[in-house]
């Protein structure tokens, strides 16, 4: 299909132009990849209609009840965490002037590069009764002296806080520097002091950023598997992976992915709100610099420990470990199964980047050829995936391929006499679809807002120039898009480089990656010798932050 | 207006549009001379900007048929593609490429040319819009008006047969649009290029053009010189649309004249009006002149300051009411009775 020569652009509405439905190439494109979305909820929530008694009562029992509890405080510790370092840090870096902040301001996003189990694992292995951290402390003051427990409630909650922050940061940050300064004059001279000012009117207004930046930190709470599992705390997700590889009932799976899936939609319901509320509410001009609140000497500095003090907890730190871990098992660690780790790792990431790319961009063409509520409808589904956690995926969509599998199987038996046994189990076909649902917003969003720039006018500029088809494809089409279409591209690459759960339930045998290595690794708490995959991770991890740093102009 | 056929560049003959049933364009028809300047006026809505996007290609036409140069573009079921017309666009939201440079902004269309004669046409055109200096920046770091001017420049470089420029001037404030719309005309007359330019505004289309159509409701009101439009509309809505005016009832007492308010007036009464019959007559401000010794006198109910002038709105005996344009130095305080003279060679009747 040539983008260039198909149906004209859609304009703005023209009556009667498009409340009809005509399925064509690009729509059909932008309802399978909904259909993707869709079906792997689907086969979740049948598996409510087919209960396996005797599982299900004992999940019921002994199961559900510490899985809602743990979930329930996880959520709880997380928002808080979240909203209290992430607004603090945003008002800082948006409002006010202290020595460092322009560093502290892209800095702050540093810890967004560690994979939260990362960071999880580095602080268990430091913290830990067996740690270097207890066992220097009993050698000074004594093999009574108390500590607290790092593998507990608190522990895990401090840990996500500490990497999902950058969230809420980045959006509150966003409103801040638009509305904060001037929102704050205006309470002034309305005879509020600045503080007041600040609870009754910046942090109000800025209440759909904060509120849309808790909600993606909360998403990636709840799909969090791998910083749990380091932790042994249970929640939905280790418990599916556990009834699938452990009492081997994908049915029971299912049927907790259906649980979770429930508490996910609500959280979904609420970011997709404070998305239509942020649209709504204005925002004006970014702040200057002359702008900024100036610290008084005191507070300055309390401003500049206090970034310093986050930084060095949530990424100096853990970083340092890292380094310190992998130099040491180095020498035993670095042989020829690692670089097939590393391997394994580029490759499914590459070929997912590709992928989704590409399906992002046939996406974005869908959205600009057919502006009707049903390809707007699908493009929205299509992009929702990121809010499924990926057991849930990995759950999904196995059952489906192995069900049409077996189809396919039973089918050609029958009517061509093959014996071809499975066909698509165990084989990147399970993995890649849950991949391109699960990362297709983060290659989509690009993509899509480096088609705004193309508009109709554009094509029509072209083509009244001489230059239509392929030649304005390639001439104007791939230029205006080439930005976007890299961005999207890095984003979903890191992406699935840092992906734990779905790689580890549905990757083909033998296809341990980096993220497969670091579960190992963890779940014998062998930590150091988890650090040297978990370096690649985090090197790689690091690039995407630049990408953010430079598109949300966050020096400023 | 003398024109042969050969120097007729673009006819359109008989086209109708629509958009699914909804028509936009019905039985148009126009000629436009080989290096003239037409304008299509009318309210948002009308169509004007439909009828351009079917000269450019970007829509085809259900019925009749579109002529450049005397061959056929577009007729129902067949059309020539955009990139094939050599019909040159300015876009009303100028549309220019946003990753390229001015200078290769304006040598898109020129990629059949050798680079050194296309370079020689690229400067050459920066020159003519005065932003030679500026070839290296990229679309974002113009102001509106330059990046006007980039799109005729850019439009202008493949020597297109005919121009089209849609709402060029929208965008802009209202100093820069006066000023920017001489500029243009006078650019397209260097360039001895022939263009259609499509607006709701009709200063901007006295400004530019030398043919002038007025459309309303998919339909071609009148085609015409400004002066023509103004003076004498075909119809109510081209008085009512374009100027100011008021429309006097009156009578026909023959072919040639009829009795109003204001007295009997030479007029051209409508086609087939018997004597007697009712007609409303209009007249511009312009029309009546302000003359202290009369013949007629009349109330001042309005005024109306405009810096050079004032526009008065006079009542007469038995309660009609017309405007008058009056240099500004002529102040008089409501209530005031003046007098007025006619200055007109004849009026437009419309039945009633």
């Amino acid at each position: 299909m040539n983008p260039a020569s198909t149906a004209p652009i859609a304009t703005a509405p023209l009556p009667g132009a498009f409340a009809r439905f005509r399925p064509d190439g690009w729509r059909l494109i932008a309802f399978g990849v909904a259909v993707l979305v869709v079906v792997p909820l689907l086969v979740v929530f049948s598996s409510l209609l087919s209960p396996e008694e005797e599982i299900w009562a004992h999940l019921a029992e002994h199961v559900l009840p510490g899985l809602l509890l743990n979930t329930f405080w996880l959520v709880l510790g997380v928002a808080a965490g979240t909203v209290v370092l992430g607004v603090s840090l945003a008002w800082l870096a948006a409002v006010c002037e202290f020595p460092g902040r322009r560093f502290f301001a892209w800095a702050m996003l540093l810890p967004m590069a560690l994979p939260a189990y990362v960071s999880a694992f580095v602080f268990v292995g430091l913290l830990d009764f067996t740690g270097p951290v207890q066992t220097w402390l009993r050698e000074i003051f004594g093999a009574n002296i108390w500590f607290p427990r790092i593998r507990s409630t608190g522990g895990v909650i401090a840990v996500m806080s500490l990497t999902l922050y950058p969230y809420v940061y980045l959006l509150a940050k966003n409103a801040f520097a638009t509305q904060g300064k001037r929102a704050l004059e205006a309470a002034q001279s309305l005879g509020h002091s600045r503080v007041s000012g600040f609870f009754r009117v910046a942090l109000p207004m800025a209440r759909p950023w904060i509120a849309g930046g808790m909600m993606l930190a909360l998403m990636e709470t709840l799909a969090d598997f791998g910083t749990v599992s380091v932790f042994n705390y249970d929640t939905f997700t280790t418990a599916i992976y556990k009834a699938w590889f452990g009492l081997f009932s994908l049915s029971a799976a299912s049927q907790l992915a259906s649980l979770l899936i429930v508490i996910v939609f609500a959280v979904l319901l609420v970011e997709q709100l404070s998305r239509s509320r942020m649209r709504y509410t204005q925002a004006g001009k970014h702040a200057q610099d002359k702008d900024r609140i100036v610290l008084t000497r005191g507070a300055a500095r309390l401003a500049s420990v206090y970034c310093t003090l986050v930084l060095g907890v949530a990424f100096l730190i853990p970083v340092a470990q890292l380094a310190l871990w992998s130099w040491q098992v180095f020498g035993q660690d670095f042989d020829s199964r690692y670089l097939e780790f590393l391997w394994h790792s580029l490759a499914l990431s590459g070929i997912a980047a590709l992928l989704t790319a590409a399906c992002a961009l046939l996406l974005a063409y869908a959205k600009r050829y057919h502006r009707d509520p049903w390809t707007a409808g699908a493009v929205r589904i299509a992009t929702l995936g990121y809010a499924l956690p990926g057991p849930v995926l990995a759950v999904g969509i196995f059952v489906a391929l192995a069900w049409l599998d077996n189809f396919l199987a039973a089918n050609l038996k029958e009517h061509l006499r093959i014996e071809t046994g499975l066909l698509l189990q165990g084989t990147l076909l399970v993995m890649l679809p849950a991949y391109l649902v699960r990362f297709l917003a983060a290659g989509y969003h690009p993509v899509d807002s480096a088609m705004q720039r193309l508009t109709r006018s554009i094509d029509e500029a072209s083509r009244s120039l001489g230059v239509g088809g392929m030649t304005m494809l390639r001439r104007v089409h791939l230029p205006v898009l080439r930005g976007g279409l890299l961005t999207g591209l890095v984003l979903v690459f890191m992406d699935v480089m840092k992906e734990m759960p779905i790689t580890l339930m549905t990757r083909p045998f033998g296809w341990d990656t980096l993220a497969v290595r670091i579960f190992e690794m963890t779940s014998e708490g062998e930590w150091e010798r988890a650090a040297l995959p978990a370096v690649a991770l985090v090197a790689a991890g690091l690039i995407p932050i630049f990408f953010v740093a430079r598109h949300a102009d966050i020096q400023r | 207006m003398q024109t042969s056929n050969a120097d007729i560049l673009l006819e359109l003959d008989g086209i109708h549009h629509a958009y699914g049933d909804h028509p936009v364009v019905s039985d148009l028809s126009l000629q436009l001379a080989r290096g003239h300047i037409g304008c299509l006026l009318g309210p948002s809505g009308c169509g004007k900007t439909t009828v351009l996007r079917l000269i450019a290609g970007f829509e085809n036409v259900r019925e009749g048929e579109i002529r450049i140069n005397g061959s056929a573009v577009s007729r129902k079921g067949w059309a020539l593609p955009p990139e094939k017309r050599q019909v040159g666009m300015v876009f009303q939201d100028y549309a220019l490429f946003p990753h390229l440079t001015l200078a290769d902004n304006v040598g898109f269309g020129l990629h059949r040319l050798p680079a050194r004669d296309r370079k020689e046409r690229v400067d050459h055109l920066l020159d003519v819009v005065g932003l030679a200096a500026d070839h290296k920046k990229y679309p974002h770091e113009l102001s509106g008006g330059q990046q006007q001017r980039v799109a005729l420049a850019r439009a202008l470089a493949p020597q297109p047969a005919l121009l089209l420029l849609d709402e060029p001037f929208s965008n802009l404030d209202v100093d820069l649009r006066e000023r920017l719309s001489q500029e243009v005309r006078e650019i397209l007359k260097s360039q001895n290029a022939t263009a259609i330019l499509v607006t709701h505004d009709q200063h901007e289309a006295f400004a530019m053009a030398d043919e002038i159509g007025v459309m309303h409701q998919g339909k071609l009101q009148q085609w015409d010189s400004a002066y023509n439009i103004y003076h004498r509309p075909a119809n109510r809505f081209v008085a009512d649309f374009v100027g100011r005016g008021v429309l006097l009832p009156g009578t026909v007492l023959n072919p040639r004249e009829v009795e109003t308010a204001l007295g009997v007036l030479p007029c051209l009464a409508p086609e087939g009006s018997a004597a007697g019959s009712p007609v409303d007559i209009l007249l511009r401000p312009d029309d009546i002149v302000h003359d202290d010794s009369g013949p007629l006198f009349a109330e001042v109910l309005h005024k109306a300051f405009r810096g050079a002038d004032i526009v008065y709105t006079l009542g007469l005996d038995g309660g009609a009411r017309v405007l008058s344009l009056v240099p500004s130095h002529h102040n008089h305080a409501l209530g005031d009775k003046i007098g007025i003279r006619l200055d007109i060679d004849h009026v437009v009747a419309f039945p009633r």
